[in-house]
This record gives structure tokens, sequence and C-alpha cells, in this order.
């Protein structure tokens, strides 16, 4: 193609963005297509490929195809090897595509489509984005180094251990609030709970499977776990119209919370093969299919919007989390837009699989662009729904009252009309007895993709189908994340114990393997059973205060990437990471404010523990004041570990730029690839 | 046809990867042992020694 062919095709692709964004942005009053967010997105991010990403990779970067990688110079058949960069493009998709892209958008959608929408979109292309990319070249260059080994080298020992604590943090409320986002989707459920029930003994049946029978054929056992959970959704139909069964499955909110700690311990401490690694490939397996044919669906079928572009909880009163749009859509929607957690993994496996340094573009910038369209994906099935509905399902008893009746009032006073007959015809329609306070976004969720689904394929008469596909889709995922998190998280805590007594350290003593599982779940599990004994739902309270947590890493991740850019003598570039930098410290500090001294009592942890204290003492008051303080000492803890990283950054730039410090590069020593020999 | 058939080439590489049946088939190789429900706990074995489980994002 000509220079001036290319040059028009650009013309057009922005002129088609900038056109989508605008109708987006403007369009007041009747609903939109849902393919005007598509086209936004897709010209979003191929412009913010084409261009900002080959300005970071040609001007800062300075990316070499002719330095080989670890992957190349350490290369051993186990962690380090060359690899096609479509394979560790897809390897690196898997790994960072979490709940978070589908949950954090959908619950944000209480302020409209639109804040949400332009988060995710610029929050990906300037940000999030250039973080992946940058950490993931970074620990290229440093052998593969993790961030916590960078933030240690490069910031210093007070960097390494806020990386290391916001790691562990990060990992405990993690797994507390997508504990709680599956007990919401499965309480007084008991379709889903026996769905979810069966894939356990479905992942031990795959163990034993890959173990005994058929050893290594993972992708072959991976289409018959597949085909026997489609049979457990079809199962959990029978076992919820059977009154005995169904007895069984129906349970509360703490009888799930126990049962999903007993798993996560169960998975922690039994051997890999048998339980973690297979549920690990069935729910990448169903992860990868949905999300791609979700994609085909809303392309295909381009439903309309129903949910306005901006509601009036903007002002901060919204029901399903409480806060204004600033800070608070910031912190709610992350992986969509910037995550700190996917540094951890920019910086894990996939540096040392990197062929050539080029190829960290596409994998580091192009995997973050696709999670960003998963977000945007979310974004559109919760506003598919009616408004009305959308919100009686999100909102927590505590805020519309625990009757129908008094919920769709409410619901409907706020201009969102809704009638009791309307949740009571799509609970039955999609298989449960009530869709009223399913706070979590999960079931939100999961009724805009049965929404969507059942509109091409099956209609109506298969919408429990595929709401009960989509509830276990998302709690299989989010179950692996449970799961995968405790082993990751008892491993660093042996690692800590094994500096004081050293048998702790080994990760094969099973009394050690005990104790630190044990340890773990007590963590996780404490913040869960505070936020199911919530009567705000448990999300307020726990959604913002992981959102915090992530984006706080996010911080140490673009302080470690600034450093190392004025370091590299780029220092009129380093914008390109400081800005980013800047919006987060602004955003998690106002949160974090927020969270612990606005006078709001269902903002302020604080004032939330003085109002219980002036209020009706009942035998969970003085718990629910503790848990408030608590939360609050948290975020301060948080906080003030991150400012400390700021200041100790700070302190390096100004000592660089001022001449005062030495700038060393901690690169590897540059060595010639052979690769560009062996391709020509 | 020859882009379309390195596509599917590239898709099944990728899938092999992302479910660890690449990465077994270079511990028989480097171990140079077929495969078997021993080999298979050996590779499973060395995975646990590394104590790297793979990360998951949120």
């Amino acid at each position: 193609m000509n220079a001036t062919l290319k040059i028009l095709a650009w013309a057009t692709v922005a002129a088609v963005g900038a056109s989508a964004v605008g109708v987006i942005a403007i369009h007041r009053g009747e609903p939109i297509n849902a393919l005007w967010l598509v086209a936004a997105a897709t010209c979003c991010y191929a412009l913010g490929y084409r261009f900002y990403s080959k300005f970071i990779a040609a001007r800062i970067l300075a990316l070499d195809p002719l330095r080989a990688t670890p992957a190349e110079r350490l290369e051993n058949g186990r962690d380090f090897l060359v690899t096609n960069k479509w394979v560790v493009f897809g390897h690196h998709f898997a790994a960072i595509a979490g709940p978070g892209p589908l949950v954090g958008p959908v619950l944000a959608v209480q302020f409209g489509y639109l804040p949400g929408t332009l988060w995710v979109l610029a929050g990906a292309v300037f940000a999030g984005c250039v973080q992946d990319f940058v950490i993931l070249l970074f620990s290229v260059r440093r052998d593969g180094k993790s961030l916590t080994e960078m933030a240690k080298q490069e910031i210093g020992r007070i960097g390494g251990f806020v990386a290391y604590a916001a790691v562990i943090a990060i990992l405990v409320i993690l797994l507390a609030v997508v504990a709680l986002i599956v007990v919401n989707a499965l309480r007084d459920s008991p379709w889903a709970t026996f769905t979810i029930a069966m894939t356990i003994p479905i992942a031990l049946l795959m163990g034993l499977y890959l173990r005994r029978l058929r050893p290594g054929k993972v992708l072959e056992v991976s289409v018959l776990g597949f085909i026997l959970v489609l049979l457990a959704i079809w199962g959990g139909q029978w076992a919820a119209q059977n009154p005995a069964v169904a007895q069984v499955f129906t349970l509360r909110g703490t009888s799930l919370a126990i049962l999903i700690m007993l798993y996560g311990f169960a998975a922690s401490v039994l051997p890999v093969w048998l339980l973690l690694a297979p549920r690990d490939y069935l729910s990448t397996f169903v992860k990868l299919g949905t999300i791609a044919l979700l994609a085909i669906g809303i392309v295909v079928l381009h439903p309309t919007l129903h949910m306005p572009a901006l509601t009036r909880f903007a002002d901060g009163t919204g029901p399903v989390f409480a806060g204004k749009i600033f800070p608070f859509a910031f912190i709610t929607i992350a992986c969509g837009a910037i995550s700190g957690f996917h540094s951890l993994i920019s910086s894990g496996t996939t540096p040392k699989l990197i062929a050539r340094e080029t190829e960290t573009r596409i994998v580091g910038y192009g995997s973050m662009m696709a999670e960003s369209a998963v977000a945007i994906m979310a974004i559109i099935a919760a506003c598919v729904l009616q408004p009305g509905v959308y919100f009686a399902i999100n909102s927590p008893a505590g805020v519309v009252g625990n009757s129908a009746a008094a919920a769709t009032a409410t619901i409907s006073a706020w201009g969102f009309p809704i009638t009791a007959a309307d949740m009571q015809a799509l609970a039955h329609a999609v298989g449960e007895q009530t869709l009223f306070n399913r706070t979590g976004g999960a079931p939100a969720f999961a009724v805009g993709m049965a929404h969507i689904f059942s509109q091409s394929l099956g209609g109506e008469a298969v919408m429990a189908l595929w709401y009960h596909f989509a509830v276990m889709f998302e709690a299989l995922f989010i179950l692996t994340i449970l799961d995968a998190g405790t082993r990751v998280a008892r491993f660093m805590i042996q690692d800590g114990f094994g500096h004081i007594y050293k048998p702790l350290g080994r990760t094969s003593w099973y009394p050690s393997i005990l104790l630190t599982s044990a340890l773990i779940v007590a963590a996780w599990g404490y913040f869960l059973w505070q936020g199911v004994k919530d009567p705000l739902g448990g999300i307020n309270s726990l959604w913002p205060l992981f959102g915090i947590a992530n984006q706080l890493l996010a911080t140490v991740a673009l302080c470690v990437a600034t450093t190392i850019i004025i370091k590299m003598h780029r220092a009129k570039y380093a914008v390109v990471t400081l800005a980013p930098l800047l919006w987060l410290v602004a955003v998690t500090f106002t949160a974090s404010w927020h969270k612990v001294f606005d006078p709001s009592p269902r903002i302020g942890f604080l004032a939330q523990a003085r109002a219980l204290a002036g209020g009706p003492q009942v035998a969970s008051t003085a718990r629910l004041i503790f848990n408030n303080r608590l939360d609050a000492a948290v975020t301060s803890i948080l906080v003030v570990m991150v400012a400390l990283v700021l200041i100790e950054s700070a302190r390096q730039w100004i000592g660089i730029l001022t001449g005062r410090e030495a700038s060393t590069v901690r690169e590897a020593p540059f060595v010639l690839t052979r690769l560009a020999e062996e391709q020509g | 046809m020859s882009r379309l058939a390195q596509a599917a080439r590239i898709l099944v590489a990728t899938l092999r990867e992302i479910f660890d049946e690449a990465a077994y088939t270079r511990f028989l190789e480097r171990k140079q042992v077929p495969s078997s429900p021993s080999a298979y706990a050996d590779f499973w074995r060395e995975r646990e020694a590394a104590q790297k489980p793979r990360c998951r994002c949120c």
C-alpha cells in the first residue's frame, strides 16, 4: 500500500473512531446501539497500537531486534523458552483475563455507560497497555526479573518490600472479593450451586484421567470436562425442580462462605495435578470459548443499550456502591483499563518466553487491548438490561428494602420503572426464585449475557440454560483464581517464614503447608465473612478496597517504569509513564481518603463505625464496628507504603536529573541474537 | 489456504502451550523418556519443586 493510501486509511479510522466516541459522549435520550461502543473501541485500539505503542517502542524503549532475549540466552526448556509471538500472546492473555474486566465494568454501569466506556478506552490506551508493555520489556532486559525484584533493584529496599507487601495484601483482598462474588451468585440458587459443586468431581476426574489413563492429553480431557460441565448445567435444572435435591443445594450466604473456605484450603494442600491444574485447564477452556462467543454475539446481534449515558448516581448516591464518579469509577474498573496485577504477569512467565524484543509490543500492549475489549463487552452486557432490572439485581437489601414491593418502589422512584411482576417473570425465565439483591456484578452480567445469547441461539426457551452457563463460566474461573491465588500466597508466606524458621520455608513439608494454608485462608476468609454479613452487601466495602490495593500496585509498577526510563536518559519522554502514574496517585489517594475519612457512613469506614456505635446495639454491632476500623487501617497502611515508594522514587529522579546520583541501568549485557541469522 | 493452515497451526500451538501439553512434550524430550503415568508424575513433581504456580490475574 502506498503512503497516500495508508494516510487515507488511518484518517478514515480516526474519523470513524471520533464519530463513534462523539455519539457515545453526546447522545442523550434515545437508546443507542452497542455497535457504537464496538466501533469506538476498535478504532481507539487500532490507533493506539499503530501510533502510540510504536512511538513508545521507537523513541523510548528503542526495541532492538538484534538483542538476544533471556528466552534465547538462558533457554532451558522449562522456564526460559523461545516461543512464537502469537503463542506468547495467547498465553499472556489467558493469564491476565479474569473476572475483573467483567465484574468491575458491570458495577460501574450504575453511573451510566459513558464514564466506564471512556475510562476503559483512555485508560487502556494511555495507561494499562503502556504499563504492561514497558514492564514486560524491562523484565526481558533484566533476565525475566519479577516486579518486586526490579523495584528492589531500581528504587531500593523500600520499593521491594512495599511491592512484596502490596502483592500479599492484594491477594488477600482479591480472594475475599472474588469469593464474595461467587457466594452472591450461588446464594439461594440450587441450580447454580449444583452446577458449580459438580465441577469439583469433574476436575478430580480430569486429574485422575490425566495422571492414570492419558498422561499429558490436556486438550482432550478439557473437551471431555467441558461436556461434563454442560451435562452438569442440564442436571442443575433437574436438581432445582426436584424439591428434595433442591433443598440440599439451596444454601445461605454464610454456608456457602464456609464451603468456599474449605474448598480453598483443600485446593491449597492437595497435589496440584489432582484438583488445581485440571480446574485451571477447564476454566481456561470455557473462558476463552465464552469470550469469543460473546464477542461474536455482540457484533452479530448488535443489541440496543437501555441504560442511559449518565445516571443520577454520578452524584455519589449510587446503590451498587457509594461514591462519586471521581475517584470511584476509576478504582472500580481496574483490569479493563489498568491493573497493577498485570505487572506481576508481565514480569512473571511471559518475559521468559519472548523470542525478540520487538515482540513485547504485541504481547504487552496488544494483550491488554484484548483485555480492555472484554471490559467493553461487559459494559454492553450490563447495559442491554432495562435499568430498573440492573438496579434491582445489583442493589443490596440494605439500600432498596427487603421485600420485592419495597425494592421496586424505591427503584421506580429513582426514575427506573420496574415492577415486582417483571422481576418475577425474569427470575422465572432464568430458572431462579428471585433476582433481587444479587449484588457483586456476576448475576447481572449473567442475565445480560443470557439476554444476548437467547436472542439468536434457542430464544427465550433456553434463557435459563444460558444464564446458568454464564454463572458457571464466571464462578468456574473465579474459583480457579481462588485456589491458584491461595497457593501463590501460601508460597510467598512460606518464603517469608523460611527466614524465621528454615523448615517452614520448605514447600513440601506438610506441617508448613497446613499452617500457611490455614493462615492465608483465614485471612481472606475473614474479609469474606465480613462481606457476607455486611448489611450493605459487602461489595460496597470490599470492591473499593480491592480496587485501591490493585491500583496502588500499578502505582508501584509505574514508579519502577519511570525510574528506569529516567535512568535510560529518556527523561523528556518520561511523561508516558509519569502521566498515568500521577493520575493513579490522584485517584487512589483521593479514594483512600474518602473510604477512611468521608463523613457519609455509606462511604467512609470510620463514619460507618461511628454511625453503628451511635445506633441501636445488637449482637453483631461490635464486630461490624471493628471490621470498619480494620478496613480503614488496611487502606491507610497501603497508602502510607505506596507514599514511601513515591518519595523514594522522586528522590532518585531528582538525584539523577540534577547529576547528584549516577544513572546506572541494571540491564543484562547485550548479546547478539542468533535468531536473526537463522531466519535470514 | 497456506495462510489458513498456518493460522490453524499457531492456534493449536497456542492451545498446547496454554494447556501445558507443549511443556510436557519438552519435558519428555529433555528427560529422554516416553509418556507414561510415572513420567507425568515426574513432570508435576518438577513443576511443584519450582514453587511457581501459574499466576492468574483478577
